[in-house]
């Protein structure tokens, strides 16, 4: 009897034992899981970028680089921006309706200007950047019926001038439009939106 | 007694030597019959020894720094002496250890090496296998080209596919918004310390494993269950010095393969290292034509296979990721009665046959882009052939508990045949 009730003892001192140890594990376990967790240095480096639009004539376009992705931004001629509605039962997600975009961009143009695009240059499928197709019809090389968009050359998506991905394509949903603002009226902060974070 | 005794008897009275010596190489019985498959145990073996080795004198030019990393290796084939023959050895040697292993595994299949008694010996081979996989993969980044670069994109990619948490794990990962510097630092670290110490562990579990079963063999049949009066396996020969010669052989042969692949094919046509890997990373160039290397394309295959659905191409990953857990399920989906293929029906005979087909064709669409071959009304046949292909992939291992079962099957022999 006096056994068992040192033997209980025992494996209850055991038990907490293991207990208070299995809690300092986690504790010392979690510095090396926040290290891998990007560095103070580089959630600098993913701060906001300003790109001066002064010079982007219409049916141009343009890239920067924010947080070492491309960011296409295309100064839409009035054609272009005609064509979109035309590809509505072509496209994906005509609507947006997948979060892809801040909501202030969820529109016709996909945009906070109708003529300026801004848009991630990165597939939505496996993160290759696709190549400008802007020319309409069968000199860009995407058939007589192209109005002019995007081709991802890893897989084959394919893009209208908004970043909707087309019907059936390997990519699931739109490109990316990142937070961004005009600050001006030539002046675009890419990342930041003044609307917080 | 001998000097030579005498020093012995000192170590084994403080270390088991001569029972470590005994027990795994001068005792350790193997069945007789062992054939040309056997081979690819041992090589692997002796590819994981010269990885290591070559690993070890790689980092000692190596810079795992992004502004670095490219031109250290191009120093490392240029300008350190011996540099280029030591670097091909260990690109090339990544892909030979999954030649080898690849057939390793087939072995098992032919000649049900993952049935019982040996289950586990099988799990800690798939870990090994998936080992090498991450292995590989970490490596694949560290000589910071565009495949390299635009590889790990995509791979790391996957994991941004996990609903949820997805984007977060994906930034854990590489420590970045995009595979940079802090993602190189990382994959090196795991390179050549993380992974391999834990691929080690598993080899000696593996051989352990082996060790306390015993060998398999072409008839499938247990060499234990007949053994003489001194309790020596009838049909078993010590491993030392039988095996040992023969597996020398083996060495011989391969050894003289891997050098002929890197004194007159390194790149192997771009399969062993990718024609555009010997371009600098660069993340606002996208390759035309991304694939990995040629022993993870049946995967890739199949990644690409499954289209998008409902919003994200999860699936796809959940499918490639499904492709290589199956693989532990393997001792338990396999009922038939024998072990060997030479007593089994023409059923898993069939079944094998087609699963090394769809293999061989995913690995092949999966160097290939998806539009190669044309297109059958909206889609690409390429990736219609790999949909076909990556249900017979599955359908090998689900349907195997009814195909081993209802096969005809030859009754096994007592004893091995010849």
């Amino acid at each position: 009897m006096a056994e068992a009730t040192v033997n209980k003892q025992r494996r209850y001192l055991l038990g907490m034992t293991c207990a208070a140890g299995g809690v300092a594990a986690l504790a010392v376990a979690t510095p090396f899981f926040l290290s891998m967790f990007p560095s103070a240095r580089a959630r600098a480096a993913g701060a906001p970028v300003q790109v001066d639009v002064s010079k982007v004539e219409q049916g141009m376009m343009i890239r920067a680089e924010w947080r070492s992705k491309p960011v296409w931004i295309l100064h839409r001629t009035p054609e272009m921006l005609k064509s979109l509605s035309d590809l509505n039962p072509k496209v994906a997600d005509p609507r947006s309706a997948s979060p892809m975009q801040p909501d202030y961009a969820q529109n016709e143009y996909r945009s906070v200007k109708p003529e300026w695009l801004v848009v991630v240059g990165i597939c939505t499928h496996l993160g290759c950047s696709p190549t400008d197709k802007l020319q309409a019809g069968a000199d860009s090389g995407m058939g007589d019926d192209w109005k002019g968009g995007f081709y991802c050359p890893c897989h084959g998506s394919k893009f209208d001038l908004a970043g909707r991905v087309f019907r059936d394509m390997p990519a699931p949903t739109n490109l990316e439009v990142p937070k961004y603002q005009f600050v001006s009226e030539t002046q675009l902060v890419i990342g930041d939106d003044g609307k917080g974070a | 007694m001998t000097r030579s005794q005498a020093v012995l008897s000192w170590i084994d009275e403080r270390f088991p030597l001569t029972k470590l010596w005994k027990e795994h190489l001068a005792e350790y019985y193997a069945p007789k019959n062992f054939n040309f498959w056997y081979y690819f145990g041992s090589l692997a073996l002796l590819v994981l020894v010269l990885q290591i080795v070559t690993g070890i004198f790689l980092t000692m030019n190596y810079k795992p720094d992004a502004a670095q990393a490219f031109g250290s290796v191009e120093y490392i084939m240029r300008d350190v002496p011996g540099g280029w023959i030591i670097r091909y050895m260990h690109s090339t040697g990544a892909s030979m250890f999954f030649v080898v292993v690849y057939l390793h595994m087939f072995r098992a299949l032919l000649y049900g090496s993952h049935r019982k008694p040996r289950e586990l010996l099988w799990v800690l081979g798939v870990l090994i296998y998936l080992c090498l996989m991450a292995e590989a993969f970490f490596g694949y980044l560290l000589p910071w080209g565009q495949m390299s670069y635009w590889g790990a994109q995509v791979i790391v990619n996957l994991f941004g596919a996990v609903p949820l948490i997805g984007e977060d794990l994906a930034v854990w990962i590489r420590g970045d918004y995009v595979v940079s510097d802090a993602t190189l630092n990382r994959f090196f670290a795991f390179h050549v310390i993380a992974i391999p110490l834990v691929l080690l562990g598993l080899v000696v579990a593996h051989i352990i494993a082996l060790h306390e079963v015993g060998s398999n063999n072409p008839d499938g049949v247990e060499i234990k269950k007949t053994k003489d009066p001194s309790g020596k396996p009838v049909d078993g020969i010590p491993f030392h010095p039988y095996y040992t010669v023969k597996d020398m052989v083996g060495v011989v042969v391969f050894l003289a393969v891997f050098s002929f692949i890197i004194f007159f094919a390194p790149e192997m046509g771009g399969y062993f290292l990718e024609y555009n890997n010997f371009i600098p990373a660069d993340p606002l160039k996208t390759p035309t034509h991304i694939a990995p290397v040629w022993y993870f394309t049946p995967f890739y295959a199949m990644l690409r296979a499954v289209p998008a659905f409902a919003g994200t191409q999860f699936w796809g990953v959940l499918v490639m990721g499904a492709a290589v857990v199956i693989l532990f399920a393997l001792p338990w989906l396999d009922r038939s009665p024998v072990k060997s293929i030479r007593y089994r029906g023409p059923v898993y005979k069939f079944a094998l046959a087609l699963f090394v087909v769809s293999f061989v064709v995913l690995g092949y669409l999966g160097v290939k882009p998806t539009d190669f071959l044309g297109k059958i009304g909206e889609l690409d046949t390429a990736v219609i052939l790999a949909r076909l292909f990556t249900a017979v992939y599955f359908l090998f291992f689900l349907l195997m508990p009814w195909y081993t079962r209802i096969d005809s099957t030859k009754p096994e022999p007592k004893r091995l045949t010849h």
